[in-house]
């Protein structure tokens, strides 16, 4: 039972994916990446991260993608051609990266299920919200409260650079 | 997960949705008949005695209506808007707790569908999917008035969800307080055990009854409806200025389909509420009774209260106009936030200064 579900949605994930990028249409583009972060959800859930696959729908595929699904809506941008490439060095550079990323997985498919081994064990319980938010609070602390500065940074630096180009207008106007 | 036969889930499962769509099915003829109670009206009552058959007769007019396509629509998406939008609507009903365990023919059967350990996430992780199927049709739809009614959806929903989620965390907390090991729960069952018994023996122990439940309590309401987009934050299809919004091209059972995922919503929101802050099945004393009597009186006890929030979801449709759409924004991040972001801190101080861990 667990296989097949896996299996489906292992199909499911990669395909949406592939479509995402294939996709001429941006909102169908925007869709099919909530149909991915959908079914990843679930392939938390079947790795008993229960916790972990209802973040994943709420916030990737809830709030973020609700927010990109309304700048693209509102900006009338779901058919935009593909225009001048202003940074040149872009192609090479992702195709730089692509290839870093696949021997990456390559090395770690070549390891094998070495890697994966150890946790499992006693993995039935990990994924629960107590289990998570013990550790989140008392083991790792001090990352936890980094990351939310580091996110409160960029919400200030957001705020900052948007005001910015609003008072530079009016000085414009003035 | 339960054991329970894989039989015994699936009939739940079928019971539990025809249950679901049955109640809107009568909720759309109670909205009718209260409305026009409130405005000084009869309401429906020609179809069956009193009417009570109105719901039937708009169900098969629906159906033998014509499905038109908007011929400048983008085919796909048009076609599975009303369809996003109604799962979730449906789906979300497997978490509320309706009562105690039930046993028939030897097996036992909780009357929460799913007891999961993250049900308050599933809530809000569904509840934030829901969005979608509003927007999409806005968008599909390729109309100006109905992408105004689905841009205005997304931006209502995106501003009430922060307020939305953060009420809903006081209950957590409350439940903390009230947990032997000081851990809180996301577990709407272990949340409904939580508010048992009574304080001087009539003051239920439900969340509301709480200082900084109560206001979370309206808080929870307030933000409940913008977020199932009932009046008066209904700008989504405010007929006066956008025609029909985001369901303006829509026909046939794909607009039915919209009516069933908003009232569906409705109606689990108001079991929500019940549940987190109401005390869910449990009433004082009634709920002491056990075996089947007692999964049958806490289900009508669970009932009685989603009628009440029903009703006054009515009662405020009637009464309330509609908010101006920037007022709706300002009253959205400039109130109802700093509001529940207080209650929030001052909860956790309450909870740890009661509880010394």
């Amino acid at each position: 039972m667990e296989t097949f579900l896996f299996i489906t949605t292992a199909i499911v994930a990669v395909g949406a994916a592939l479509a995402m990028v294939l996709s001429s249409n941006a909102v169908h583009s925007a869709l099919f990446l909530i149909l991915n972060f959908c079914s990843v959800a679930i392939l938390y859930f079947l790795l008993r991260a229960p916790f972990l696959g209802a973040v994943q729908v709420t916030v990737y595929a809830g709030a973020i993608m609700v927010l990109f699904l309304f700048v693209i809506m509102l900006l009338g941008a779901e058919n935009a051609e593909l225009g001048e490439e202003k940074i040149g060095w872009q192609k090479p550079a992702g195709l730089i990266l692509g290839v870093a990323l696949l021997a990456e997985i390559g090395y770690v498919a070549y390891r094998g299920t070495k890697l994966i081994d150890a946790p499992v064990a006693d993995a039935t319980n990990i994924g629960a919200p107590t289990t998570i938010s013990a550790k989140l609070f008392s083991t790792y602390l001090l990352p936890f409260e980094v990351i939310s500065i580091l996110l409160l940074i960029a919400v200030v630096g957001t705020v900052v650079l948007t005001r910015r180009r609003v008072v530079a207008r009016e000085e414009r106007q003035s | 997960m339960q054991d329970r036969s894989l039989w015994v889930m699936i009939i739940h499962a079928v019971v539990l949705a025809f249950a679901a769509l049955t109640s809107f099915a009568y909720l759309t003829l109670m909205e009718r008949k209260v409305l026009a109670r409130l405005q000084h009206r009869v309401g429906p009552n020609q179809a069956g005695p009193n009417g009570y058959l109105q719901p039937l007769a708009d169900a098969v007019k629906l159906m033998f209506k014509e499905d038109i396509m908007p011929s400048t629509a983008d085919k796909w998406v048009f076609t599975i808007a009303p369809i996003l939008a109604t799962i979730p609507a449906i789906v979300i009903f497997a978490v509320i707790p309706l009562g105690p365990d039930l046993v028939v023919f030897g097996e036992r059967i909780p009357l929460a569908f799913a007891s999961l350990n993250i049900g308050l996430l599933y809530f809000l992780a569904v509840t934030s999917i829901g969005v979608y199927g509003i927007t999409l049709a806005g968008w599909a739809s390729n109309n100006k008035y109905s992408m105004l009614g689905g841009v205005r959806s997304a931006a209502q929903m995106i501003s009430y969800e922060l307020a939305f989620g953060l009420s809903v965390l006081v209950p957590v907390m409350l439940t903390a307080s009230r947990s032997a090991d000081g851990f809180g729960s996301l577990d709407l069952v272990q949340m409904v055990n939580a508010q048992a018994g009574t304080w001087l023996g009539f003051i239920p122990k439900w969340f509301v009854f709480t200082p900084t439940g109560f206001v979370a309590f309206f808080l929870f309401l307030i933000a409940a409806t913008a977020e199932v987009t009932r009046a008066p934050f209904d700008l989504v299809e405010a007929e006066q200025e956008l025609v029909g919004g985001y369901a303006t091209e829509y026909s046939s059972m794909k607009f039915a389909l919209f009516f069933m995922a908003e009232y569906m919503k409705l109606i689990a929101m108001s079991g929500f509420a019940a549940t987190m802050f109401l005390g869910g099945w449990r009433f004082p004393y009634l709920e002491d009774i056990a075996g089947n009597w007692g999964a049958l009186v806490g289900f009508v006890v669970i009932a009685a209260k989603i009628f009440f929030f029903l009703f006054l979801s009515i009662w405020v449709r009637a009464s309330l106009p509609r908010i101006r759409y920037d007022k709706l924004m300002d009253f959205g991040w400039k109130r109802l936030l700093p509001v529940s972001l207080a209650t929030v801190v001052a909860t956790a101080v309450i909870v740890v200064l009661t509880n010394p861990l």
